[in-house]
């Protein structure tokens, strides 16, 4: 069924958003499969994204956690600094290829919502950004970015004051304002088409980093592992291995305080299924159907929620999905700092936290690509604050 | 008892004709379960019957009310401190009907249905006569894993409609439809509204085109004069956040005075 990843997926949204996501996915479906919109988009992600992003053989990082070889997929060098980008541009070339002309985004680190208001500035659209309040205080330097670059950001006092709630906010605007407006979704979460039309624009990843790995390599690597939040830079990454059934693909979520303490955003080792933001997958739920209030020390990983082809891809066995508490994540980050002289983002600080448990369960002789989904300028506050 | 002897769709359209036959417009009314407490809302509920309120919709709070303004999510919200559940929504619903014989509707977001169980939902609906459910994030395409349980026992699944809703699906869906038609009166949340959308008219009449089931009107509606705009074009209102805002103002004289003055802007 269209929409669907086995049992999750789907468009579970208020009648008034109905004609909108149908007319979207038909423009995404026309948009896609039309060489000049192809090109335009491979154009803006060579010579304004700076794509294709390098794959570093991290080889000090390798040595200390005990691995062959760990490939560095470096999203934290495009343009903004995030691969949130990849999907913000394409999307907002498609707001406008639609004839909208406003786009609103609902952001939890701060990078979809940079990405977003550079894509609109770039191609002259009006932007709107809702963000959780508690995203506000400790992701301060995104929120300045946005306002320099022309989008007005909206806080959201409500919930949990992070990124559910920023999505609840930017749905009730497009409910509201659904005619001529564009919501920019920023992961692959949310009612069909998103999850689709994400995980197509983030594969770019996957594609890069395979061919640069066989290059490198001779050969496929071993496993490919990614941080998951809603899942895009995961799905990204996946997407080109999911055929490759030699490789083994592993996702790392928010393990937070632990997934004992219940103080966590680990959807998929955590969770169980319901439905959130429109779609039907694995969230953080209690035993009357409430989402639960999340904690990660990464504000991008910080929700109740996953993209469904995630949960269908961890009810199917294909991939493997892990959690990696705050403690972890910030080693994974004071690591990769030292040993390469890279400073990740607090969200793939997780994945490269969970390397050596990598090492731990396929062994040492083996050949990892990591996704490193962003720099970490704007969680320095963060670091210095726990450290 | 008598409560199995009758439907949910037949209590609905029992409701609407009772109005209709005194010449007035049905009034139903909203109420989140648990606001401003729990102990109140049984209360409440029956100042709503007492002030002329011909349906009754049980709100059922969930913390993402991505289809509401702020004051249903500030009620929501309160009623989830006080750990207001399904089952304490259900049971004020089945006290409501063996007292007063109300006809009485659950309104609420997915995912709490889903968690308590669609079968055992359609199980306590028929046990405790209540006539029917509205899930504002259910569109028609997802409706089926409730549609399965609750079309056999006869309790009312409530479609939503929207001024966006295009002919065609209007056409395609209202076959289908239950009850009676719930007309969203704007492009927009839940929240009180001092005029009346443009849309409304033109978007009634499309519905009326595609079924002879009661249609009503909500969203934003809230003032004797929407109602009175409204006569001659739909069968009744849905009025929620001015109800809440009746409560958080008046409590349960404010809840009757409105429901009253609405009822006589309808009858007028
Ligand atoms: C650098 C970075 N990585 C990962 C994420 C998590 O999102 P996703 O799981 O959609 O890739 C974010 C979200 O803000 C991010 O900024």
């Amino acid at each position: 069924m269209k929409g669907r990843f086995g049992v999750f997926g789907g468009q579970y949204v208020p009648e008034t958003l109905m004609p909108a996501v149908i007319e979207l996915e038909a423009a995404f479906d026309e948009a896609w499969s039309d060489a000049a919109f192809r090109d335009e988009l491979d154009r803006l992600l060579r010579t304004y994204v700076g794509r294709p992003t390098p794959l570093t053989d991290a080889r000090r990082l390798a040595a200390a956690v005990g691995l062959r070889r760990v490939l560095l997929k470096r999203e934290d060098l495009t343009h903004t600094g995030a691969h949130k980008i990849n999907s913000a541009l394409g999307q907002a070339l498609l707001a406008k290829r639609m004839g909208k002309r406003r786009v609103i985004a609902e952001t939890g680190a701060g990078q979809h919502g940079v990405a977003t208001a550079t894509a609109c500035a770039l191609l002259g659209i009006e932007c709107v950004v809702y963000m959780g309040t508690l995203d506000m205080e400790r992701q301060r330097p995104n929120v300045f970015r946005m306002r320099l670059l022309g989008a007005e950001v909206r806080a959201v006092d409500a919930g949990s004051r992070t990124l559910k709630d920023a999505v609840n906010e930017a749905i009730r605007d497009w409910v509201t304002n659904v005619r001529g407006t564009y919501y920019l979704l920023g992961s692959a979460i949310g009612m069909h088409p998103y999850p689709t039309i994400v995980r197509e624009l983030q594969s770019v990843i996957g594609r890069e980093a395979r061919a640069q790995a066989v290059d490198l390599l001779g050969r496929l690597p071993d496993v490919v592992t990614a941080c998951v939040g809603g899942g895009s830079n995961a799905i990204g990454t996946f997407a080109a291995f999911l055929d490759d059934r030699g490789v083994a693909l592993r996702g790392v979520e928010a393990g937070g305080a632990g997934l004992e303490t219940g103080r966590h955003a680990a959807s998929i080792t955590g969770g169980t299924v319901g439905v959130l933001h429109g779609t039907k997958t694995y969230v953080l739920q209690d035993d009357a159907g409430q989402i639960r209030e999340t904690h990660s020390v990464s504000a991008g990983l910080d929700y109740p929620g996953v993209g469904p082809e995630h949960a269908a891809l961890h009810d199917s066995g294909r991939v493997t999905y892990v959690a990696r508490t705050d403690a972890e994540a910030l080693e994974g980050f004071g690591l990769l700092c030292r040993t390469e002289g890279i400073i990740p983002a607090l969200e793939p600080a997780h994945a490269i936290a969970d390397l050596p448990f990598v090492a731990r369960e396929h062994g040492h002789d083996v050949d990892v690509v990591v996704c490193l989904s962003g720099r970490g300028d704007k969680d320095l506050d963060t670091v210095m604050r726990s450290a | 008892m008598t409560l199995t002897t009758i439907t949910g769709s037949e209590r609905i359209s029992r409701a609407f004709g009772r109005a209709r036959a005194e010449g007035r417009m049905a009034i139903a009314i909203y109420l989140t379960v648990g606001f401003p407490d729990r102990a109140t809302t049984p209360a409440l509920l029956r100042a709503a019957l007492d002030g002329g309120a011909d349906l009754i919709e049980l709100g059922v709070p969930f913390s993402d009310p991505m289809a509401d303004g702020t004051t249903i999510q500030r009620a929501g919200e309160a009623a989830l401190r006080g750990g207001v559940r399904l089952e304490d929504c259900v049971a004020d619903g089945a006290s409501l009907v063996s007292e007063r014989d109300a006809t009485v509707l659950l309104m609420g977001y997915l995912n709490p249905f889903l968690r308590f169980g669609p079968e055992r939902l359609a199980a306590e609906c028929v046990r405790s006569g209540i006539a029917g459910v509205i899930v504002p994030d259910l569109p028609a395409e997802e409706s089926g894993e409730l549609d399965t349980v609750l079309v056999p026992a006869d309790v009312a699944r409530i479609d939503l409609y929207a001024p966006t809703t295009p002919d065609e699906r209007l056409a395609r869906l209202l076959p289908a439809a239950r009850g009676f038609v719930y007309c969203v009166s704007l492009t927009g949340v839940t929240g009180a509204r001092a005029g009346l959308s443009d849309d409304v008219r033109p978007f009634v009449q499309r519905v009326r085109g595609h079924t002879t089931l009661p249609v009503a009107v909500g969203f934003g509606i809230g003032r004797p004069e929407h109602v009175r705009a409204l006569r001659g074009i739909a069968d009744g209102v849905i009025v929620g956040s001015a109800a809440i805002d009746a409560v958080a103002q008046g409590g349960e004289r404010a809840l009757r005075d409105l429901v009253r003055s609405l009822r006589e802007a309808g009858a007028a």
